[in-house]
């Protein structure tokens, strides 16, 4: 009896609209973001994470729109974000019924944004999402949707960021994301044995076993993945009791 | 039936009034003490710092109501902060005192795990509980905190382990507390709230 190893779905949407791309590119239609979502709650899915990846301000309320109907469906947590800013940014999110914000670029603009959001809804809801690639012996930061290098050692933000109020990190591999390879279970491993708040790996799931790695050798609390979802390549049911029969604890729905 | 969600600003009151919509039940959710008061079942969710929430208790001038009514015997469940409450106080706002309804503190978890204590996980039952009856023993319920309350109280029905034992499920006469989010815990949390309405008053 522990504390279950989460399997996390991901709903990148442009208005009500999910879609998919690789490498944070080639967008593609993926399916309706509230369809999704109340297939995920009843497959058997331990949170959902729901992105503003268009993150304009013309497209606020359709996205606070798309988060309401989406928790409306919702019996597990909900975790949205793109493009907060501002403390105001998180309260619309989480008056539309988020349980958790997650950020990215505007917490390396601006760290003392995780502090805010931390004093106010407490660290359980503040998710710092750490996009980063491979340079060397190390891994970097990338923010804007992966398109502009910081420079940051990745660790030391998740570091930085946990010690500022984040009470999880989102870290996904821009150099594995939307291959379908496999996580970076060594990116996984460095931060989360490390860190002293929950990791949910992101970037590359495919197979069960991509799954069974990241737990196993990355380490991850919590595993995120998006299109093999939403085209049904991979049922959260069947990847569960994969993981249940290769001894991962995981929650099955009755 | 009445149902009041106390309404001081947490995150989570939302959700308390959907799961209770999906169990055919509108809640009212108000922080007014005559509210309160014409209540016959009372929730105080909770979610964030704890010294918000009791804050607010005074602030709003929900403190006393909330008591008044408990001791009329109103059945009450307090989730998460809303069973930290309870307690004598809190070392995440030592300054301030908690209800005081139960002897003890609520205290940091070990920082041998991994915190915020985040997910699912399951309960070992110390004692008959009314909210869980009907609910398959190996059940997961959805945990989101770093603080929690002692686990050797005479009003500890269920304990959970992360770092140390601590309550989970708090029954005593009709005061009850989940320190997981029944309102996130998918099917068995629906049935927790449903035993919680169906308690008479």
């Amino acid at each position: 009896m522990s504390l279950a190893r989460r399997i996390v779905p991901c709903l990148d949407t442009d208005g009500a609209r999910v879609v998919k791309g690789v490498h944070f590119e080639h967008l593609r239609d993926a399916g309706d973001a509230v369809e999704l979502a109340a297939r995920y709650n009843a497959e058997g899915a331990d949170e959902l994470v729901v992105l503003d990846i268009a993150a304009s301000r013309d497209n606020r309320p359709t996205f606070l729109d798309t988060i309401r109907r989406v928790a409306a469906q919702l019996a597990i947590p909900l975790t949205a974000g793109g493009g907060i800013r501002a403390l105001e940014d998180a309260r619309a999110v989480v008056r539309a019924g988020a349980d958790k914000i997650t950020v990215n670029t505007a917490a390396v603009q601006r760290p003392e944004l995780l502090r805010e959001l931390s004093l106010e809804f407490g660290a359980q809801a503040v998710v710092l999402a750490i996009d980063a690639i491979r340079e060397g012996a190390r891994w970097t930061v990338r923010v804007h949707g992966g398109r502009m290098a910081t420079g940051l050692d990745a660790e030391q933000w998740a570091h930085c960021g946990a010690k500022m109020g984040a009470g999880e990190i989102l870290l996904t591999s821009m150099d594995r994301d939307g291959t379908q390879s496999g996580f970076d279970t060594e990116l996984t491993a460095a931060i989360s044995s490390s860190l002293s708040v929950p990791v949910i790996a992101s970037g590359g799931a495919k197979l069960p076993r991509h799954f069974l790695d990241v737990f196993r050798d990355g380490r991850a609390d919590a595993a995120l993945a998006a299109s093999i979802f939403h085209d049904n390549t991979q049922s959260i049911r069947g990847l569960k009791a994969y993981l249940r029969d290769s001894g991962v604890e995981v929650r099955l729905p009755c | 039936m009445n149902v009041a969600i106390i309404d001081y600003g947490a995150g989570n009151v939302r959700s308390v009034a959907t799961a209770l919509h999906r169990l055919g039940v509108e809640a009212t959710t108000t922080s007014d003490a005559a509210e309160l008061a014409r209540a016959d079942r009372l929730i105080l969710p909770g979610v964030g710092h704890c010294a918000a929430l009791i804050h607010a208790l005074d602030a709003q001038g929900i403190r006393k109501p909330l008591v008044d009514a408990i001791s009329r015997g109103v059945p009450f469940l307090g989730i998460c902060l809303g069973l930290q409450a309870l307690y004598e106080a809190s070392d995440e706002a030592p300054d301030l005192a908690g209800l005081g309804l139960f002897k003890g503190s609520v205290t940091h978890l070990p920082a041998n795990v991994k915190l915020p204590h985040m997910g699912w996980n399951q309960l070992r039952p110390i004692r008959t509980s009314v909210l869980l009856r009907s609910i398959a023993p190996e059940s997961y319920f959805y945990f989101a905190h770093t603080f929690a309350a002692p686990s050797a109280g005479p009003e500890s029905a269920a304990v959970c382990k992360h770092g140390r034992d601590f309550v989970a499920v708090l029954e005593h006469e009709n005061i009850f507390g989940v320190q997981f989010h029944p309102e996130k815990s998918g099917a068995p949390g629906a049935k927790l709230l449903e035993n919680f309405l169906r308690q008479a008053a």
